[in-house]
């Protein structure tokens, strides 16, 4: 039982910041291979408060802060870059977040940050309130999805010239994307960070990025039911084939190119054409 | 033009360089409400370039551009926009994932979506979607409005484009090349719609190659050649207008045009 318990948990963690990136890349359509960096944000803080003897979970809302306003600075950088430049960008903010933490100290360098304080709760509490929270913001998604804000982000996502035309703040939209996503991803980082009770630079990586982003397009990218379904899935994979935790950049590097050769749509759109596949071929030309 | 007629946009000595070309060249001209202005000349005149400049997508090297007297020198283009220019573009860009009316009801939503904040708080789209539906019936396509824009025709998704345009509630609609792809028949149609639209109160920049529609529905023509302004007034006496017809058959420069002897001694040597 112990060991589902821990899985679930690292499933709701890893789905919570897959729907994070989801927002950025999914819905609004600005990709991103630095998000484990916004996941090390959170965490380092959560961890690095809870030793100094703040209550678990006051540490998470200030991780989403943080994070959140980290992520506002790397998008008003990236607000000038578009598709490929701004993946790059955004790669380039993954290695400086690895590189500074490993210089610093204060950070615990290359060892780390070990012996986190516990957060109070059973292991059952703490599952319970990673899924909780990962349900509320599955939710959220949802709402945002179906919000105006939501219509916006599909646009831009879209067109962007075209919604300028359209008399829509665009910069201001990517940087609400922005906002909202990796302050996501900085709760997830609380919640991993005293799920592990150890991190250290390697966990927020190139690695790690890749493999959310390979989450979000092997569900299907933009559908909060594909993406949650996803990265469940492909989080729970290295826990069942002990290979996979070996070569994980090979596999999800893999799984992210065959994807977007095969079903750029992902596994969401897979079973939408089988579901509808008369509709579906004609959408798919235009 | 009468300088105490009230004007909407006033486009003042506008020049634009792009590094050693000279696209526009102290081009001014005035617009006046409830107008139906066509801004015409032959291809590369600058048409597109004076239209770009005044929606903000090139940033004028001199000149000013006003909206009712406020400036609109430097605002990027959704400031200019939301200030009440509306602008259907030469290509049809439709949103191909959403419906007909949603395209449409995503720019009548302009008020909802003004700051991220807002358009979070705000889910009903159901005013926007009657907005969206008038502004269908008002450009003929509401029988589409529940299809996708992928698989429609151009003359449909040329009357989307300015269905959206017109959902923003502009103070000045600027149209570009609405006619062009389209064949003698549509063209016909969807240049009295334009007139339509202009008679219902809407005030209406066009630019457009097919003069034949210019001068059925416009009221006054600006016409530019080579980035210049080269006449202006009522369709008929510009298009009279020798410079004007040197610019359209062919004459190289308004120099030339100016000097009729020099291009028929051309035309003899040729």
């Amino acid at each position: 039982m112990e060991y589902e318990i821990s899985l679930l948990t690292s499933m709701a963690i890893s789905v919570l910041f897959a729907l994070s990136l989801n927002l950025i890349t999914g819905f609004c359509g600005q990709i991103s291979l630095g998000h484990a960096a916004f996941l090390g944000i959170g965490a380092y803080l959560s961890a690095l408060l809870s030793k100094a003897g703040l209550p678990f979970l006051a540490t998470l809302p200030l991780g989403m802060l943080l994070a959140g306003v980290i992520g506002v600075v790397v998008g008003l950088a990236s607000l000038r870059v578009r598709a490929d430049f701004l993946a790059i960008t955004t790669m380039g903010v993954g290695f400086l977040f690895v590189g500074i933490v490993r210089q610093q100290e204060w950070l615990g360098g290359e060892l780390g940050v070990s012996a986190i304080p516990d957060s109070g709760l059973s292991k059952t509490g703490f599952m319970l309130l990673s899924l909780g929270l990962c349900l509320v913001t599955a939710a959220l998604c949802i709402y945002i999805r179906k919000s105006w804000m939501g219509r916006v982000f599909n646009g831009v996502a879209e067109d962007e010239d075209t919604m300028r035309v359209l008399g829509i703040d665009v910069p201001r939209y990517k940087l609400a994307a922005f906002a909202i996503g990796t302050a996501l991803a900085g709760l997830a980082g609380g919640l991993y960070a005293q799920h592990l009770k150890f991190i250290g630079p390697d966990s927020f990586g190139f690695v790690e990025s890749v493999t959310v982003l390979s989450m979000v397009v092997v569900g299907g990218i933009g559908s909060v039911v594909g993406v949650a379904f996803g990265a469940a899935v492909l989080s729970a994979l290295p826990a069942w084939f002990q290979f996979i935790g070996d070569y994980k950049l090979l596999v999800y590097g893999g799984l992210l190119f065959l994807m977007m050769r095969f079903s750029p749509g992902g596994m969401a759109s897979i079973v939408t054409r089988v579901v509808n596949s008369r509709n579906k071929a004609q959408g798919d030309r235009t | 033009m009468t300088m105490t007629q009230q004007t909407l946009l006033r486009v003042a000595g506008v020049t634009v360089r792009f590094g050693g070309l000279t696209a526009i060249d102290n081009v001014s001209f005035d617009v006046h409400p409830g107008e139906l202005l066509g801004l015409i000349g032959p291809n590369g005149a600058g048409k597109t370039t004076m239209l770009r400049a005044i929606t903000g997508v090139v940033r004028a090297t001199h000149g000013d551009v006003t909206l009712e007297g406020d400036t609109l020198n430097g605002l990027p283009i959704h400031k200019r926009i939301q200030k009440g220019l509306s602008l259907s573009q030469q290509l049809v860009k439709p949103f191909r994932e959403i419906s007909v009316l949603d395209n449409v009801a995503l720019a009548a939503g302009a008020s909802r979506t003004r700051s991220p904040l807002k358009a979070l708080l705000h889910v009903s789209q159901k005013e926007e979607a009657i907005i969206g539906r008038e502004m269908l019936e008002r450009v003929g396509i509401a029988a589409y409005a529940d299809q996708k824009p992928g698989i429609q025709p151009l003359g449909i998704l040329k009357r989307l484009e300015m269905a959206r345009a017109l959902a923003l509630k502009p103070k000045l609609l600027l149209l570009d090349e609405p006619l062009a792809g389209l064949n003698s028949k549509e063209a016909n149609a969807l240049a009295s719609t334009i007139a339509d639209i202009n008679r219902q109160g809407v005030t209406i920049v066009l630019i457009e190659h097919n003069l034949g529609e210019v001068m059925r529905i416009c009221q006054r023509l600006v016409v530019l050649d080579n980035g210049r302004k080269i006449a202006s007034g009522e369709p008929r006496a510009v298009m009279n207008d020798p410079a004007v017809r040197a610019a359209y058959l062919g004459g190289d420069t308004i120099a030339e045009a100016q000097q009729p002897t020099l291009v028929a001694a051309g035309g003899k040597h040729a």
